[in-house]
């Protein structure tokens, strides 16, 4: 079948069978920062913005997505940019793996909220799965951000 | 993971229901459940075009649409303002914001799965479920049926006047419950609800009127002690029966109190 939707701004279309996954369909389009973790809905590794709310595109059909807006790592680079430096110079990123569904997910949690406490940064990253860091690096990251935002 | 061959985004219950009977069409809510299965699915019928997500206010009732996501139900003022918060504490641990934003009602609901957090705090509110064929019956006798090929419409929360409260004990923040404990006061009955024990969700009443005079430390602690002989738990990979049965009177005491504002 055909689909068409919003992909980082752009009208895109393709064709798709009825059980092909969100996250696939946005890999052949090029949108390489959305990767398979788990694939059981549990890591947060493949964060996208759907209608511009956090889900998970290893959980959804590209057939539901019709009709959407759909953003990837690569139509937010400016959004990201603000704060990931902050996390980086924590020395958060260890592997590296979990990076683009922390940085969606933390997207979605800044235009929500912008100025989260740690416990409801923590609640807001709890569905995104990093096993290298302990998570603290993160926080860390995101709360130097923030201050120097208030600063 | 399970294969579809056709995807059908119905334009009408009618049109879904008549698809659902056949056993190899498949309604899909959220998808993230049913996925994880095996086996084939000829048609996945998506109720997403149906206006489902919505959640309505009245003075008498909150009519929750099968669609509505876990997150829209943590995110509602008018329902955790009127369950005192019990619906945001049951849904805000499962898994995270991303999957609390696919993850349906409907489908959580019509699932009546043993670990449900979901099941569990609306069988402790006054809700009822509305059927497309079924029609309107509380989600208690709903929850004791088997599932047919009927499609799950909405769920009805009446305003009955009172307070409710909810816990789990999870073994790690994002995990499925060991125990999952509701319990409520509405037009002064009290009702216990128990899910992952680790049997589906049921309600305990105060068959015994325990609590007839009131919440006090010493009814509280009788009938926690009271719902640890009634309530019938098991075990599995994340709790052993006793542990359960422990944590029954625990979480049953721990809640009674805060329902008492002790
Ligand atoms: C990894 C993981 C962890 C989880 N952890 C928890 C947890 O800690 N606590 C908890 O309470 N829950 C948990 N759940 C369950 C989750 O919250 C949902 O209840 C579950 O995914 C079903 O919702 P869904 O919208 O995905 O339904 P689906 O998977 O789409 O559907 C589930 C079933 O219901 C049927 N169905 C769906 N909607 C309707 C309808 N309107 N009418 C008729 N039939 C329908 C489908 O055909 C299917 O058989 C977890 C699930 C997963 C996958
Ligand atoms: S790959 Fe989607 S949640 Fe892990
Ligand atoms: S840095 Fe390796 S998984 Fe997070």
């Amino acid at each position: 079948m055909e689909i068409k939707l919003k992909l980082n701004g752009r009208a895109v279309t393709g064709s798709v069978d009825a059980d092909t996954i969100l996250l696939d369909f946005l890999r052949q389009k090029g949108c390489l920062s959305v990767k398979r973790g788990c694939d059981t809905s549990n890591c947060g590794l493949c964060t996208v913005l759907m209608d511009g709310k956090p889900i998970l595109s290893c959980s959804m059909l590209a057939a539901r997505a019709d009709g959407h807006e759909i953003y990837t790592l690569e139509g937010l680079q400016e959004e990201a940019a603000e704060f990931t430096g902050f996390i980086a110079d924590q020395g958060a990123d260890q592997c590296g793996f979990c990076n683009p569904g922390f940085v969606m997910n933390t997207i979605a949690l800044l235009r929500e909220n912008p100025d989260p406490s740690d416990d409801e940064i923590r609640a807001f990253l709890a569905g995104n799965l990093c096993r290298c860091s302990g998570y603290e690096g993160q926080l860390r990251g995101i709360r130097t951000f923030l201050e120097s935002r208030r600063a | 993971m399970i294969t579809i061959q056709k995807y059908v985004r119905a334009q009408s219950l009618e049109e879904a229901w008549e698809l659902n009977q056949s056993k190899r069409n498949r309604i899909i809510g959220g998808m993230l459940w049913l996925r994880l299965g095996s086996g084939s699915v000829n048609t996945a019928i998506d109720l997403s075009g149906l206006g489902l997500n919505t959640i309505e206010e009245t003075d008498e009732e909150f009519s929750i649409g099968a669609m509505v996501s876990l997150r829209d139900l943590e995110m509602h003022e008018g329902l955790n303002s009127y369950s005192c918060g019990a619906v945001k504490n049951a849904v805000k641990d499962i898994v995270g914001v991303q999957f609390r934003n696919m993850a349906t009602v409907g489908g959580s609901i019509w699932g009546r799965f043993g670990f449900s957090d979901v099941l569990t705090v609306f069988l402790a509110l006054d809700t009822y479920v509305e059927l497309y064929k079924g029609g309107i019956m509380s989600l208690e006798e709903f929850a004791s049926m088997r599932a047919d090929n009927d499609i799950l419409v909405r769920i009805i929360v009446k305003k009955t006047p009172g307070k409710a409260v909810y816990t789990s004990m999870r073994n790690q923040r994002t995990d499925f419950p060991v125990l999952a404990c509701a319990v409520s006061c509405l037009d002064g009955e009290y009702r216990l609800s128990v899910g992952a024990r680790p049997a589906r969700a049921r309600v305990f009443r105060d068959e015994k009127g325990i609590l007839a005079g009131g919440i006090t430390e010493q009814s509280a602690k009788d009938f926690a002690q009271y719902a640890g002989k009634t309530v019938h738990t098991g075990s599995n990979m994340r709790g052993s029966a006793v542990y359960r049965s422990h944590l029954v009177k625990v979480l049953t005491e721990r809640s009674l109190q805060e329902l008492g504002g002790m």
